[in-house]
């Protein structure tokens, strides 16, 4: 229970279906700034307070977990590291992986619980495959992909039917203070949604070249190359304009060389993704290339493909091409169905080339 | 449900109950000179007199309080401002590691903000104060020191201290001794006068009196300056209009707890040997922490090798049963116990303690309740613990 509505409501769902249900919420920072600094530096936030209320309301017991030091070494450390390696990580799918799906569940499951429920926007049915939510603009299928069979057999997703505004609109015939409660955005580590500066903060400032990939120019510098995202535009601060007058993208980073690649936006297009560390949960690993639907970031748009999958890769050849595909970002499979696109399996991507004909 | 949450709050003794909704009928403000002033004023001090009697102090020494947090801040800190005020050179503050964290934090934050300076008074494996370490501390610092300040009875692991002792050699050297008392009155004898303390906290809601009210009994000519500025209540030292029916029944409570506290040691001490024994016999490894003798009678406090405490707590909440793991914080993120660390357990042993403590409603079926469903859940806590540990 994160103190926000969706947990909140999920929760209440939960007892009344007749579960016996616990409230969990989880102490996650060691951030002084979003943590009461006193002698014992424990003790609240406000969302802590928010989680608790709403457990007394809903009338369960409610604890909190202290996963700090989990979370620090498995999503913050793992954020910082994986930017210093040129990727763009996506922290809310490694909590999912490594801690509300595996620390949380663990523990519950060695204290006697069946399941960590959560107020994740998606779908999960008596036939084990999970699904988009039926609130599109909301559904986090994407986050959880990342989850295993087994770790999807002990999770209950009760908000997957519902759109958002019926969430809310719940909430608040439930009593739930947390029903008007904005939602959360940015990065829950990162306080003041200053991710650039965070990563400074953590990985200092190396200056570096901005070189164009046409010309092979030296064509700005950078004050450290992880701070950069491929397909970013804005911020690259070049101090030549390209031949053409068009704007130019971050096509690469390289950390080796703390070098940003640039160029025209053409050449951001892919359209063949390689992924590692594939997840599949729906069904047997396909023997051979299916035709389905990716999604390559989170809030992305579905791309017909072609999904190659075996033990350790997953290569997805899309049909149209696509631009700034980060390595680091999942590449989640879904099978359209009407009662919701299923998941089928996800990967983590490594490269993105262009391989067919130009569009 | 199975409460052996005593040492939290414990019920309210009805005839303290009865006796607060029946003041609480009547009108008036002990401050006023009008007739119900003075009915309210009378109420106050009858009540006043028969705390200090059964305390062992005089009337006047009586300053009530909104409960312990407010006396233990009152004693320290306002100790320590009068006499550094009398005496510029003492600024030092000599006190044990086990206290409770109304002294504890009031302490930190005079060294922190007042330039304080600390000795902390070491404890030994069973939790009881070193006494030569006391005389040896002001041997070295005795002209330094503003006040002392010792716990008659541990809040967590009970271990009763040896007060008299203590408050005798601060005696020898001049420094008075704060002595936070809200565990020991109503569990051993406490007699104020005769323990040579200086300043003495309790509280209401721990002997069966109602939450929100207390009482600093301070020795007549013990210089405090007051928190609280306004009316000039007690003494000038607390400003405020008094609690009449909150004293009334806190008063009720004492009496009533000091007069029958053989009778109830007794009792509850058996029950209490039960659930040790009890304990023990479901979890042989569990290791009993604290004073074996010279404990409360209410208190059982273990460590469970391989357990969080908090786990266990809320495996036994889900059973019905209220415990404690001694160190709550009000949002529930668990830490080390101070007082386990200060009796040199490790890190985990202090981490897998619970205490159960045990009051005027206890009975022998609460101890059957958790004698039987603590197997069950030590052995979930630590598969928990387990696996914690497999992936730190």
């Amino acid at each position: 229970m994160s103190g926000g509505v969706d947990s909140a409501v999920a929760a209440a769902r939960a007892a009344e279906a007749g579960y016996d249900v616990t409230g969990v919420h989880l102490a996650l920072s060691r951030n002084p700034q979003t943590y009461r600094s006193g002698a014992r530096g424990c003790c609240t936030l406000e969302d802590a307070r928010d989680a608790r209320r709403a457990a007394d309301v809903i009338g369960i017991p409610f604890y909190v977990w202290d996963m700090a030091d989990r979370f620090h070494a498995d999503v913050v450390d793992d954020f910082v590291a994986e930017y210093a390696a040129g990727r763009t990580p996506n922290p809310c799918l490694r909590c999912n992986e490594k801690i509300k799906f595996a620390a949380v569940l663990d523990r519950a499951l060695a204290l006697g619980f069946d399941a960590v429920v959560t107020g994740h926007h998606a779908r999960l049915g008596a036939d084990g495959l999970l699904r988009r939510s039926v609130d599109l603009g909301k559904d986090q299928s994407y986050v959880l992909a990342v989850l295993t069979r087994e770790q999807l057999a002990h999770s209950i997703f009760p908000l997957g039917d519902s759109t958002k505004a019926q969430v809310r609109e719940e909430a608040a015939r439930r009593d739930l203070a947390v029903a008007e409660k904005p939602d959360s955005h940015d990065i829950c580590f990162i306080a003041d949604g200053d991710t650039r500066g965070f990563l400074h903060s953590r990985l200092g400032g190396t200056p570096g070249d901005i070189v164009d990939a046409t010309t092979g120019e030296v064509v700005g510098t950078h004050e450290g190359a992880y701070a950069y995202t491929v397909g970013q535009r804005r911020g690259l601060d070049l101090r030549r304009p390209a031949a053409d007058g068009k704007p130019r993208y971050v096509l690469s980073i390289t950390p080796v060389t703390n070098t940003v690649t640039v160029g025209p936006a053409e050449a951001l297009e892919v359209d063949r993704v390689h992924g590692e560390r594939p997840v599949w949960t729906a069904g047997e690993v396909p023997s051979s290339e299916i035709d389905c639907e990716v999604q390559l970031r989170a809030h992305g748009e579905p791309v017909r493909a072609g999904v190659r999958v075996d033990s350790d890769r997953l290569v997805a050849e899309l049909h149209r091409p696509v631009r700034g595909i980060a390595a680091g970002q999942a590449v989640v499979a879904y099978r359209p169905d009407p009662a919701g696109d299923i998941v089928l399996g996800s990967a983590t991507i490594t490269t993105a080339e262009r391989a067919g004909a130009p569009a | 449900m199975a409460y052996l949450d005593h040492a939290a709050t414990t019920p309210m003794l009805p005839e303290a109950l009865d006796a607060y909704a029946a003041t609480a009928r009547e009108l008036g403000n002990a401050s006023s000179l009008h007739a119900p002033g003075r009915h309210a004023r009378r109420r106050v001090e009858e009540s006043r007199e028969r705390i200090a009697a059964a305390l062992g102090a005089r009337p006047s020494e009586v300053i009530f309080t909104s409960g312990g947090t407010e006396s233990d801040n009152l004693a320290v800190k306002g100790i320590f401002w009068a006499r550094r005020a009398a005496e510029p050179a003492r600024t030092r503050i000599i006190a044990s590691a086990v206290e409770h964290h109304a002294v504890l934090d009031s302490v930190e934050w005079l060294a922190r903000e007042e330039g304080a300076r600390v000795t902390w008074l070491p404890v030994d494996g069973l939790g009881r104060m070193e006494v030569d370490a006391l005389r040896a501390s002001l041997d070295e610092y005795g002209d330094e020191v503003a006040f002392a300040t010792a716990m008659w009875a541990n809040n967590e692991v009970g271990t009763v201290q040896p007060v008299a002792e203590l408050a005798q050699i601060c005696a020898a050297h001049g420094v008075p001794l704060h002595t936070d008392a809200i565990q020991a009155v109503s569990q051993v004898p406490v007699d104020f006068a005769g323990s040579g303390a200086a300043a003495l906290t309790v509280t209401g809601h721990k002997l069966g009196g109602p939450i929100g009210v207390g009482a600093l009994v301070l020795g007549r000519d013990i210089e405090c300056t007051p928190l609280l500025h306004g009316g000039g209540q007690e003494r000038d030292v607390r400003s405020g209009t008094l609690d009449v029916p909150g004293i009334v029944a806190f008063a009720t409570a004492v009496e009533i707890a000091v007069k029958g506290r053989a009778e109830y040691a007794a009792r509850v001490g058996e029950i209490r040997d039960a659930l040790i024994a009890g304990v023990r016999q479901a979890v042989p490894d569990a290791i009993l922490n604290g004073d074996p003798v010279d404990r409360l009678p209410g208190n059982a406090h273990f460590s469970f090798p391989g357990c969080e405490g908090d786990a266990l707590l809320l495996l036994l909440d889900a059973q019905g049963i209220a415990c404690s793991t001694g160190s709550a914080c009000s949002a529930g993120v668990a830490q080390p116990s101070h007082v386990l660390l200060a009796m040199g357990a490790d890190d985990d042993r202090a981490r897998s303690s619970l205490r159960f403590t045990l009051g005027h409603t206890s009975t022998l079926a609460e101890v059957d309740a958790v004698v039987a469903a603590l197997p069950a859940a030590v052995e979930r806590a630590r598969r928990a613990g387990a696996v914690r540990a497999a992936r730190v």
